[in-house]
C-alpha cells in the first residue's frame, strides 16, 4: 500500500508521487482540506463556546430570539460561494487528472507498439493520439494484463503477464478496463484514482511513471471472498529494457504454448480414446 | 405567607379505561405506545447483535493477517452488520420513537391507522428473525449493498442472499405501511391550530422520512425482485453474457440507497431540534429554515445517488451533476448546524443527558459532513472511495447525526413512556464513552483509507503503520460498545429503581408533556387549541396567568402525586 512521505502532510493526504494524475488529485485534496480545516475550527469553535460561555448561570437570562433574517440569508449564501470556490478549484484542476499528455521522447517506442485506438465517449487520448494501451482484466481473483502485440509479425500473438504489470517509464499508459465475472476496481493509489472492472463495460484510466520502481496496490470492489488478496503491482522499467521484456515475454509464452500443444499430443496420442480438453 | 408554587398543567380524567394487562395484550394491541415500545426494544435488539458483528470485525482487524475468523466468516460479518443497522436498527428504531410520540405531538389519540400500524410492527420483527435464521445456515456475504454480479446464483448460490432479499421485501413493506400511516396521521389528524407553521420540527422530518419512504422503497423492492428472478428465475436483468447489465443495479439500489441516508439521519435531526431549544430555555433559532432545509435535504438526496458510483463506467456528464448537486445539498445541512448552534447562542443550557447526547451529536456529525465534501468532489472520490475514509464518514454521519441522537432521546423521552427518569451520571457516562469510543475508532480510519486500505478486506498486511492505526481503531471500538452497555444498563436499573418523573421534568415545549406519565390509553381527554409552534409554554402561562389572576398568590392547588418541577 506503498511508502509513506516523509512529512506530516502525507498523514493528511491519498498516496501520490507516481504519476501526474495522482498528483493532481493530491494537490486538489490539500486545497479542500485548507478549506475545510478552517471550516472546522469555526463551526466547532462556535458550536464548543456556545456550549461553555452560554451554559446556564446564576441569575442568566435566556434572550428568546428566534432567528435573524439577515444572519440566515448570509451564512446560506457564504456557504454556497465556498461550495462555489471548490467546484471551480476541481474543474481547473479536471483536465490533468483526466487527460492524459503525450509520451516523451525517450519514452517506448510507440509507432511500433501501438494498435488502432478507438477513442469512445469516456476514453481519453493524448493529444497526439499515442499511448501504450494495455487492457486490464479482472477475474477472481488475479489480475490479468495484455500487451500490445498480437499484430506483430512475427506472428507470437498477444503478450501477457499476471499480478504484476510491466510499463516503460516516460510513457502515456492508457489502460482499458474490463472484467471477466463480478465486478473489480483496479488500484494503485500512487498512479491514480480507482476505476471498476464491470463485465459488459469498458472503463479507462492512465498513467505515466517517470522514476523506474514498483508500484503497489489491490483490488477495491468487494469481489468475493479473496477480495483481500487480489493484488496487483505496476513495475516500471526503462522504455528500452521494457521492450526487451515484452520481446521476451512474448517468446518465452510462444515456447510454453508449444509445450503444452506437445504434452496435450501426447496424451492424446497416449490415452487413445477422447480428446484432452484445451486447457 | 404560603410561598407561590407553579402549578402543573394536567387534565384529571373523570374516566379511565383499565388498563389492560399480560402478553396477550401486548401481541394483540393496536395502541400506538405499546407499538412504540415494542419497536424500541426490538431495534435495540438489533443494534446488539449488529454491534457484536461489529466487535468481531474490529478483532479480526486488529493485528495484520489475523486468522480469528475465515475471509467467507468475515465477509458474512460486515454484509450482516450493515444490513441489520440500517434496516432493523435506524430506520425501524426512528419509526418506533415517531410511532410512540408523533400522535401525542400533535395532539391526536392514535396513528390515522392502528391495526396498520400493528402489521408494520409484526412485519418488522418477522423480517428480522427470517433474516437471522440464515444464521443457521450461511449468512448473505455480497455486503449490505449486495454487490452485483457477486450476489447472484453462480457467485453467490448460498440461499443466505435470498434471505437477504426477503428482508429487504418484508422490512420495505413495513415501512412503507408506515410511512404511509405517519403520512396520513400528520396531514389528517393535527390539533386545532395546529397549522404546518407551527408543526414541532421532529414531525416535519417523520414527514419527509415518511415522502422519502414511499418514493425510495419501491425502486429497490423492484431491484431485489430482479435479482430474485436473476438467482432462481432464469431472468437475466445484471447479466452481461445475456444483455443485463450489472451498473443497472448500481443505479436501482443508489436511487433507493442515498435517500435511505437521509431517512436515518433527518429524524435524527428532527430530535436535535426539538431537544436544544428545551435545554437552552430559548426557542429554535429560524424554525422556518429549519423546516425548509428538511424539505430542501430531501429533495436533493433524489439527485445524488450517482455519487456513489464514481468510479463505475458512467459517463463524464453523470459525475459532474452528481458532484454539484452533493455539493447543493451541503448547504442546507450546514444551515441546520449553525440553526442549532445559534439555538444555544445566548440560552442557559443545562447539561441534562439529552443536551449532551444532541449537542455532541451535532459536534461529531460535523466532521462527517466535512467528508462527505471530499467524496463528494469525484476527483478525489477516486482515491478515497471504497476505502477506510468512507468507513470514517459514514460512521461519522451515522452515529453523530442518527444514533447519538437516538440516545439522546431515550433520556429525554424515557420520563414520558414510563414515568421514571434515567440515572444522569450513568447518562454522562455512556455518552462521554461513546463519543470517545466514536473519535477513537473512526478518526484513524480516515487516515487509514488514505493511506491505501480498500474496505471489506479481511485481512491487510503489515505495511506502513496500518497495525498501528487497526489496533487504535479496535480498541476505540471496546469503547463505543461500553457507552451503548451503560444506557442498556441505566435502562434496566431505572424502570425499577428510577425517580419519579412527573408529566413535563424538563420543562418541554411540545405536547406529548401535557399528558401524565405515561399517557393513558387515550393520551388526551381534551384535545388543546393550538395557538403557537412552543404550546406548552402557552398552556404553562395560561395556567400560571389564572392561578395568579384567579386566586391569591399563595392559593394555587398542587395536583397530587405530582413531583418537583422547578421554577
Amino acid at each position: 500500500m506503498g511508502h509513506l512521505l516523509p512529512s506530516t502532510l502525507a498523514f493528511f493526504t491519498p498516496e501520490s508521487g507516481g504519476s501526474p494524475n495522482a498528483n493532481e488529485i493530491s494537490s486538489l485534496f490539500k486545497i479542500t482540506l485548507a478549506i475545510a480545516a478552517v471550516i472546522f475550527v469555526l463551526v466547532e469553535g462556535a458550536l464548543i463556546y456556545a456550549l461553555i460561555k452560554f451554559r446556564k448561570k446564576k441569575g442568566a437570562v435566556p434572550a428568546q430570539i428566534r432567528g435573524n433574517t439577515r444572519l440566515e440569508t448570509g451564512w446560506t449564501v457564504a456557504a454556497a460561494l465556498i461550495l462555489v470556490a471548490l467546484a471551480a478549484v476541481t474543474f481547473a484542476k479536471l483536465g490533468a487528472i483526466q487527460n492524459p499528455p503525450n509520451s516523451n521522447a525517450a519514452g517506448a517506442n510507440l509507432s511500433s507498439l501501438d494498435e488502432p485506438l478507438y477513442a469512445s465517449a469516456t476514453r481519453k487520448l493524448p493529444p497526439n493520439g499515442k499511448a501504450l494501451n494495455i487492457t486490464v482484466i479482472g477475474r477472481q481473483y488475479i489480475w490479468q494484463y495484455l500487451y500490445p502485440g498480437a499484430t506483430e509479425r512475427d506472428g507470437l500473438g498477444t503478450p501477457y503477464s499476471y499480478q504484476e504489470m510491466v510499463v516503460p517509464t516516460e510513457t502515456t499508459v492508457s489502460l482499458n478496463i474490463v472484467s471477466s465475472d463480478v465486478v473489480h476496481a483496479w488500484w494503485i493509489p500512487e498512479l491514480g484514482g480507482k476505476f471498476q472492472a464491470v463485465p459488459g463495460y469498458h472503463n479507462y484510466t492512465w498513467f505515466k511513471i517517470s522514476k523506474p520502481g514498483v508500484y503497489k496496490g489491490q483490488c477495491a470492489f468487494l469481489c468475493g471472498r479473496q477480495h483481500a488478496r487480489m493484488v496487483a503491482t505496476v513495475r516500471a522499467i526503462p522504455p528500452v529494457q521494457f521492450e526487451e521484456w515484452l520481446s521476451r515475454q512474448k517468446t518465452l509464452i510462444a515456447e510454453a504454448n508449444t509445450a503444452a500443444q506437445a504434452s496435450r499430443a501426447k496424451l492424446n496420442s497416449a490415452t487413445g480414446a477422447g480428446q484432452v480438453e484445451n486447457p | 405567607m404560603a410561598t407561590y408554587v407553579a402549578p402543573i398543567p394536567q387534565v384529571h380524567a373523570h374516566h379511565a379505561e383499565r388498563e389492560q394487562r399480560g402478553w396477550t395484550s401486548w401481541i394483540t394491541t393496536t395502541d400506538h405506545k405499546r407499538i412504540g415500545i415494542m419497536y424500541m426494544v426490538t431495534t435495540m435488539v438489533f443494534f446488539c447483535l449488529g454491534g457484536i458483528e461489529a466487535l468481531l470485525i474490529r478483532l479480526q482487524l486488529g493485528v495484520p493477517n489475523n486468522t480469528l475468523v475465515t475471509p467467507q466468516v468475515y465477509n458474512q460479518l460486515f454484509t450482516m452488520h450493515g444490513t441489520t443497522m440500517v434496516f432493523l436498527f435506524v430506520v425501524p428504531m426512528m419509526a418506533g420513537l415517531a410511532n410512540y410520540f408523533l400522535p401525542l405531538m400533535i395532539g391526536a389519540r392514535d396513528m390515522a391507522f392502528p391495526r396498520l400500524n400493528a402489521l408494520s410492527f409484526w412485519l418488522l420483527l418477522f423480517g428480522g428473525i427470517v433474516f437471522y435464521a440464515s444464521l443457521f445456515w450461511n449468512p448473505p456475504e455480497a455486503g449490505w449493498t449486495s454487490v452485483v454480479p457477486l450476489a447472484n446464483s453462480v457467485f453467490s448460490p448460498s440461499g443466505g442472499q435470498d434471505a437477504w432479499i426477503y428482508l429487504i421485501h418484508i422490512t420495505g413493506v413495513s415501512s412503507l405501511l408506515g410511512a404511509i400511516n405517519f403520512y396520513a396521521t400528520i396531514t389528517n389528524m393535527r390539533a386545532p391550530g395546529m397549522s404546518w407553521g407551527r408543526l414541532p420540527l421532529f414531525v416535519w422530518t417523520i414527514l419527509t422520512y415518511s415522502v422519502l419512504l414511499i418514493i425510495a422503497l419501491p425502486v429497490v423492492a423492484a431491484a431485489v425482485t430482479m435479482l430474485l428472478t436473476d438467482r432462481h428465475f432464469g431472468t437475466h436483468f445484471f447479466d452481461a453474457a445475456n444483455g443485463g447489465s450489472a451498473i443497472l443495479w448500481q443505479h436501482l439500489f443508489w436511487f433507493f440507497g442515498h435517500p435511505e441516508v437521509y431517512i436515518m439521519v433527518l429524524p435524527g435531526f428532527g430530535i436535535i431540534s426539538e431537544i436544544l431549544p428545551v435545554f437552552a430555555r430559548k426557542p429554535i433559532f429560524g424554525y422556518k429554515a429549519i423546516a425548509a432545509s428538511t424539505v430542501a435535504i430531501a429533495f436533493l438526496g433524489f439527485l445524488t445517488w450517482a455519487h456513489h458510483m464514481f468510479a463505475a463506467p458512467v459517463p463524464e456528464v453523470i459525475l459532474v451533476f452528481v458532484m454539484l448537486s452533493s455539493f447543493l445539498i451541503a448547504v442546507p445541512t450546514g444551515v441546520k448546524i449553525l440553526n442549532w448552534i445559534a439555538t444555544l447562542w445566548r440560552g442557559t443550557v443545562e447539561f441534562k443527558t439529552p443536551l449532551i447526547f444532541c449537542a455532541g451529536g451535532v459536534g461529531l456529525f460535523l466532521i462527517g459532513g466535512i467528508s462527505g465534501v471530499f467524496l463528494a468532489t469525484f476527483p478525489i472520490d477516486w482515491q478515497v472511495n471504497e476505502t477506510y475514509f468512507v468507513v470514517a464518514h459514514l460512521h461519522f454521519v451515522l452515529i453523530g447525526g442518527a444514533v447519538l441522537p437516538i440516545f439522546g432521546a431515550i433520556y429525554y423521552w424515557f420520563p414520558k413512556i414510563t414515568g421514571r427518569m434515567l440515572s444522569e451520571g450513568m447518562g454522562r457516562v455512556s455518552f462521554y464513552l461513546m463519543a470517545f469510543g466514536l473519535l477513537a475508532t473512526f478518526l484513524i480510519q480516515h487516515v487509514m483509507g488514505l493511506d491505501g486500505m480498500p474496505r471489506r478486506i479481511y485481512e491487510y498486511d503489515n505495511v506502513g503503520h496500518l497495525a498501528l492505526y487497526n489496533m487504535i481503531s479496535t480498541i476505540g471500538s471496546f469503547f463505543l460498545a461500553a457507552g451503548v452497555l451503560v444506557t442498556i444498563i441505566n435502562v434496566a436499573r431505572s424502570l425499577k429503581n428510577g425517580v419519579a418523573a412527573g408529566p413535563d421534568p424538563w420543562k418541554a415545549n411540545t405536547l406529548e408533556w401535557f399528558t401524565p406519565s405515561p399517557p393513558p390509553v387515550n393520551n388526551f381527554d381534551v384535545i388543546p387549541l393550538v395557538r403557537s409552534a412552543e404550546p406548552m409554554k402557552d398552556i404553562r402561562r395560561e395556567v400560571d396567568r389564572r392561578a395568579t389572576v384567579g386566586g391569591s398568590a399563595g392559593a394555587a392547588t398542587v395536583p397530587t402525586g405530582a413531583t418537583q418541577v422547578g421554577v
